[in-house]
């Protein structure tokens, strides 16, 4: 999960916000309001962190990714003696809960791996320290190694406020035989392209399979048909939607047509219980996911199909099209006490040598291009759609509603699959929800923009 | 009437308990209620505004409210008897005279309650699968076509309305038991005596004998099932298209995903107005039944 970032904030200086007389009553209430605000974190303080004599980092990292890192930190306290870091790890599902927990309760760690989506709420909260001068002197981090769209997923407002570590797209897999069938050597480029070849592989899929997956749960597949377009899909930094916009209805009407045409079942993920035996089983042809479904397929589809199967780029509306740009970054929080030191072990998890290790052991992707030429990696067939893709990953727009708005896309869009609305309705109906879920957002900014 | 300070000091620090992590918690979260008080209020406290009762109203006119509301009734309607319905059942199966290996089904029927929901829930998911589950191959046997449990709107609450009373049934089973053994056997004896048969038992010596039992279970039973989260949650996350979205699963999305604290307070006192007035109501009518003290 979590993936994402940032296009459309503009870079504008913060400024202290302006004491605008407010009334005696709403003071006394706001006092209400900060102990019911101090109760709920005393309710959450689960992160008390020891400190020993020597200085101690506190790094939280979720999921797999915090039991692997953890092996790794022997090493760097051999090179960085008086150092000792504390990996505590986080399920990525209350991952979000405890991070804004933490920060109310003035208890998040010295660094984080944080999803690159959430980074935009985290700087809005004022929560990230910014890292735009330490990079200026970095030496071993170099911003032009790195995927440009990955990278301006960590910028919001104009500032950088992570390091990324490693990078989740999301692209084509797909049974090389089952297209070879249906009579093409090579995997779509072009959306007009990719029709002709999902209309084929229905016709050779056999009855009760499908072309392509693309579960109506997930948001991914129509979030990055957004990005391939060339108009953003917020306007006015993030004030208001652009959904009613022709580029976005086309995209959405691509994506309807996939399941109006028959090729895509109208199914969730939950409902699939084993996509990977269903892949197998010759169920779907294509399918859109990310980087940990290499490891997968190796590893679950059965051994007489491992020669069936392939990744190749996300097709866009006229060639090689963006996909998303998510994945985790690498944060320093505000109000650290070893920033220095906090950063030391930023630019370590950086180091070209430590990500091959880490991808090795996780099948994280890397997010620098010298990363990427390491041998196994540079070898690998199914790693080099996403190499590819990696140079055409846009970051999706950074401010906090982000993910609500995704999710009404998720929502809308499911309704135009399941013909309760039409494409253009969704696309209205899109955009008016969107612009509530902004109102807060648009009185905030006009509030700061009337202070500076 | 002046009360000693013997008592005061016997009484106070259950009190002060009471009033710090009762009274007061709720007080602050009617306040949140009354605020707009989301993510940017956490960043800079003058982006908080108070806003009135706007939050009720906004919700009283959000589409989801009223869908998330209707759900959750369509599980109270359907899950509620149905529970209440399956646990007596059992609970007089188990009581009866004839029953053999009494611990054993007790135990089993009782395991669904303290498995974990998560756990379950996997299993469930097989079970309801379109292609593969046990469900819809013992409807085909019958003649019925495959049912798409958990991806068509319609069947997706009754999924989860199975699931939840298979979950449960067991707790309210063992309080009805325990109640049924407290019947003193004379009544069935003297019953029997005077000519009825076994409806005609269970009719006029068990059911008046169980009608307290009966009422406080329905109350709690009630007031659990309006809180329905945990199994739209694991099963199918609110979807598909919402069906399964209950007033609950709606604060916890307000709250704690998009940390609108002032939407999701806003939400939780509807429910909360909503259980009351509800067991209220099954109090009052409780009370005009014969029986019932």
């Amino acid at each position: 999960m979590a993936t994402k970032a940032s296009r459309d904030s503009a870079p504008r200086p913060r400024v202290p916000e302006p004491a605008s007389a407010p009334l005696v009553r709403r003071r006394r209430l706001r006092a209400v309001f900060a102990a019911a605000l101090a109760l709920g974190a005393a309710a959450g303080l689960g992160a008390c962190v020891p400190r020993d004599e020597g200085q101690t980092l506190t790094f939280w990292a979720m999921g797999r990714e915090g039991e692997v890192i953890a092996e790794l930190m022997p090493e760097f306290e051999r090179s960085h003696p008086g150092l000792h870091v504390q990996v505590q790890q986080l399920p990525w599902k209350s991952a979000h809960e405890k991070l804004l927990t933490a920060f109310v309760g003035r208890s998040t760690p010295d660094i984080a791996q944080l999803g690159n989506s959430w980074i935009a709420e985290f700087a809005e909260l004022h929560a990230l320290e910014p890292l735009d001068d330490a990079v200026a002197t970095s030496h071993a981090i170099d911003r032009s190694d790195y995927f440009d769209g990955i990278w301006r997923s960590n910028l919001a407002q104009g500032r950088l406020y992570g390091i990324p570590w490693y990078v989740d797209t999301r692209l084509l897999f797909y049974r090389s035989d089952l297209l070879r069938r249906a009579g093409f050597d090579q995997p779509a480029r072009s959306w007009p392209e990719w029709e002709r070849q999902l209309a084929a592989v229905q016709r050779v899929a056999g009855p009760g399979n499908f072309a392509i997956l693309m579960p109506v749960n997930e948001y991914e597949q129509l979030t990055s048909f957004g990005l391939q377009q060339d108009e953003p899909m917020l306007q006015a930094q993030g004030r208001a939607g652009n959904f009613d916009s022709p580029q976005f209805r086309s995209a959405l009407a691509f994506y309807v047509g996939i399941f109006d045409r028959g090729w895509a079942p109208r199914v969730s993920e939950t409902q699939i219980s084993n996509v990977w035996d269903e892949f197998a089983k010759g169920y779907f042809s294509f399918y859109i996911s990310g980087p940990w479904n290499i490891g997968n397929f190796r590893d679950r589809l059965p051994p007489e199909r491992q020669g069936d199967w392939m990744t190749a780029p996300l097709p866009g509306p006229t060639g090689p099209g963006a996909s998303i740009a998510g994945g985790s970054s690498l944060v320093l929080f505000r109000g650290t006490r070893h920033p220095r030191e906090a950063w030391e072990l930023i630019e370590f998890l950086s180091e070209p040598r430590n990500q091959e290790w880490f991808r090795l052991r996780t099948g994280d992707l890397p997010p620098r291009r010298t990363a990427w030429a390491q041998p196994a990696l540079a070898a690998d067939p199914y790693a080099r759609a996403f190499r590819d893709q990696l140079e055409r990953a846009q970051p999706v727009p950074a401010l906090p509603e982000w993910e609500r708005i995704e999710d009404e896309m998720r929502l809308v869009s499911s309704l135009a699959v399941n013909h309760q609305l039409t494409v253009d309705e969704a696309a209205r109906e899109l955009q008016r929800r969107t612009d509530l879920i902004l109102a807060k957002r648009r009185w905030v900014l006009e509030r700061r923009e009337r202070g500076s | 009437m002046r009360i000693p300070l013997a008592a005061w000091c016997l009484a106070g620090p259950a009190l002060a308990v009471i009033a710090i992590f009762f009274v007061l918690p709720v007080l602050c979260a009617l306040a949140l209620s009354l605020s707009d008080f989301d993510l940017y209020a956490l960043a800079d406290p003058a982006n908080l505004r108070f806003v009135g009762l706007e939050n009720y109203r906004q919700l009283l006119r959000l589409p989801l409210f009223w869908t998330a509301l209707g759900n959750t009734l369509y599980f109270v309607v359907v899950g509620v008897p149905l529970s209440l319905l399956l646990s007596l059942a059992a609970a007089v199966l188990l009581n009866a005279r004839a029953a053999r290996w009494r611990p054993f089904f007790r135990t089993a029927l009782f395991a669904p309650v303290v498995t974990t929901v998560v756990a379950v829930a996997v299993v469930w998911r097989y079970l309801l699968h379109t292609r593969y589950g046990w469900l819809n191959h013992l409807l085909g046997a019958l003649g019925i076509d495959p049912i798409d449990w958990m991806g068509d709107p319609r069947w997706s609450m009754p999924a989860i309305v199975l699931f939840a009373v298979w979950k449960n049934f067991g707790y309210n089973m063992i309080i009805l038991l325990a109640a049924l053994q407290a019947i003193p056997d004379d009544l069935y004896e003297a019953a029997r005596i005077d000519g009825a048969g076994a409806w005609q038992q269970f009719r006029h010596v068990t059911m008046p004998a169980l009608a307290p039992v009966l009422l406080m279970v329905s109350i709690l039973t009630l007031a659990g099932y309006f809180q329905l989260f945990a199994e739209p949650y694991v099963m199918t996350q609110g979807g598909p298209l919402q069906s399964t979205v209950s007033v609950l699963y709606l604060m916890y999305e307000q709250g704690f995903k998009w940390w609108n604290l002032g939407t999701a307070s806003a939400v939780a006192f509807l429910l909360f107005a909503l259980i009351l007035a509800v067991t209220t109501l099954l109090v009052r009518a409780g009370r005009r039944l014969p029986g019932a003290a």
